[in-house]
């Protein structure tokens, strides 16, 4: 029970494959793997907003700042564990790059899963106070997606 | 019967004067002689030179990086290198070490035993570090906790399981010069002396001879199969991210379409964060002033 809940607190934030340069096609992958895959371009694509702010490529918009923020936040607190099956792991699925050791530290998993979870949390709560307030942010954010890439994602 | 004596001899002979020719290196003291050490400096050099994040326990984070334990397994095509404790114990790790010692393991490749060292610990790269660079990474790895874990063997194949035949690998391949020359400014130095030395970039970033020797000129930095099997590691020539693109990546992992960096180039990154925004700077820099000639 407590592993479900926990769960729920978002295991979606396990980023862990590519949104880029995948050499199998998502069509072909099992249904699961395509959507952590399109979970992680949603991730991506708000993330631009944020990050071409905070690079001073955009222009600060407090709005557009805080709908990105508020994605994120959603977006790390979705049920993923439907996503995260067994059997899906780099080297059982071609297009997959999770590692077969994210299945078994799955309390590891879940704790980097909440961190990410919070510094969603904490983007969306100060990304309308301003661009410092968003520079800010935007490390601890960055550190929370490389935790679980650096553990249980393979390589290029 | 007498020509086979004679073949024999001959053969020993030469076997002999090969090892001779090829044994390990050493300075005296007095290459480091004069020099006063500084610690701060020295953290710089030991986070540029990404030591821990070889020498430290797998996955390990925060204050666990600085306990030097060792224990990682790198894969290569000729076995698996354990990554040994250098922590301070001095049984353990190298708490009894001088810094002449670090020397000649980070420019010659050589233990104070006199063995030669595989070069999986970087000293190709390595070789490229200044006297102070040296004197001063000691001085700051000497005030870092000490560690008992006693360090693993190697499990490599004939022959390469004989460390006799580094020597060879260090005639064929072991050289001080710079890969990047011509008239470099300022900054274009300080990346090179980041990338082709502390850094060490080129370990993983340009592909590799049959005998595991580096390949230079236009290969330089081209990217490389990884060598633990799947995957590889990125060609840095062809990368069209822009240099502010990469000192973002140098401080927060995102690449330029928001992915973040992943397996040991995280590791990269948290050290290339927590270096000056000037040293980030002139490493993109260097990377964009690719290839060499």
């Amino acid at each position: 029970m407590v592993l479900t809940k926990s769960l729920t607190l978002g295991l979606a934030a396990a980023a862990l494959m590519a949104t880029s340069d995948i050499a199998v096609s998502q069509t072909d992958l099992p249904p699961a793997v395509s959507a952590r895959k399109a979970q992680m371009h949603l991730y991506a694509f708000n993330l631009a907003t944020l990050g071409g702010m905070a690079q001073e490529k955009i222009a600060y918009d407090a709005d557009a700042a805080s709908a990105a923020a508020g994605n994120l936040a959603k977006l790390s607190s979705l049920d993923a564990s439907a996503m995260w099956v067994p059997g899906t792991d780099a080297a059982t699925v071609a297009g997959s790059r999770a590692l077969p050791a994210l299945w078994d530290n799955m309390d590891d998993v879940i704790t980097k899963a909440v961190a990410l979870n919070e510094a969603a949390t904490e983007m969306n709560a100060v990304a309308a106070d301003g661009l410092d307030a968003l520079k800010a942010a935007m490390g601890p954010l960055g550190a929370a997606c490389g935790a679980c890439h650096k553990a249980y994602r393979e390589p290029e | 019967m007498r020509w086979l004596i004679s073949f024999v001899l001959l053969a020993l002979v030469v076997g002999a004067l090969g090892l001779w020719l090829t044994r390990p290196g050493t300075d005296g003291p007095e290459v480091l002689a004069g020099l006063t050490p500084d610690e701060t400096h020295g953290e710089t050099v030991f986070i540029a030179a990404g030591c821990a994040s070889c020498h430290m326990a797998k996955g390990a984070s925060g204050e666990g990086k600085l306990v030097l334990t060792g224990g990682q397994s790198f894969p290569s095509p000729f076995g698996t290198f354990k990554a040994p404790n250098i922590s301070t114990s001095p049984q353990a790790g190298i708490g009894d070490w001088a810094a002449i010692d670090m020397w000649n393991a980070l420019h010659h490749g050589t233990s104070p035993e006199g063995a030669h060292y595989y070069p999986a610990l970087p000293y190709g790269a390595y070789i490229r570090m200044t006297p102070q660079d040296v004197v001063d990474l000691h001085a700051y790895m000497m005030t870092l906790p000490a560690d008992e874990t006693p360090s693993q063997a190697h499990d490599l194949s004939f022959p390469f399981s004989i460390r006799a035949s580094v020597g060879a690998w260090k005639a064929l391949f072991l050289r001080d010069d710079w890969v990047m020359t011509g008239d470099l400014d300022d900054q274009l130095l300080r990346g090179r002396e980041i990338v082709e030395g502390l850094g060490h970039c080129a370990e993983c970033h340009t592909p590799r001879n049959a005998l595991g020797g580096l390949k230079t000129g236009s290969d330089w930095l081209t990217g490389a199969p990884n060598p633990a099997g799947r995957g590889t590691f990125p060609d840095l020539v062809e990368l069209d991210w822009s240099e502010g693109e990469l000192v973002e990546y140098f401080t927060s992992g995102f690449t330029p379409e928001f992915d973040s960096a992943g397996g040991h180039m995280a590791l990269v990154v948290e050290n290339l964060a927590a270096l000056p925004v000037e040293d980030r700077e002139a490493v993109a820099a260097y990377i964009a002033a690719l290839p060499v000639e």
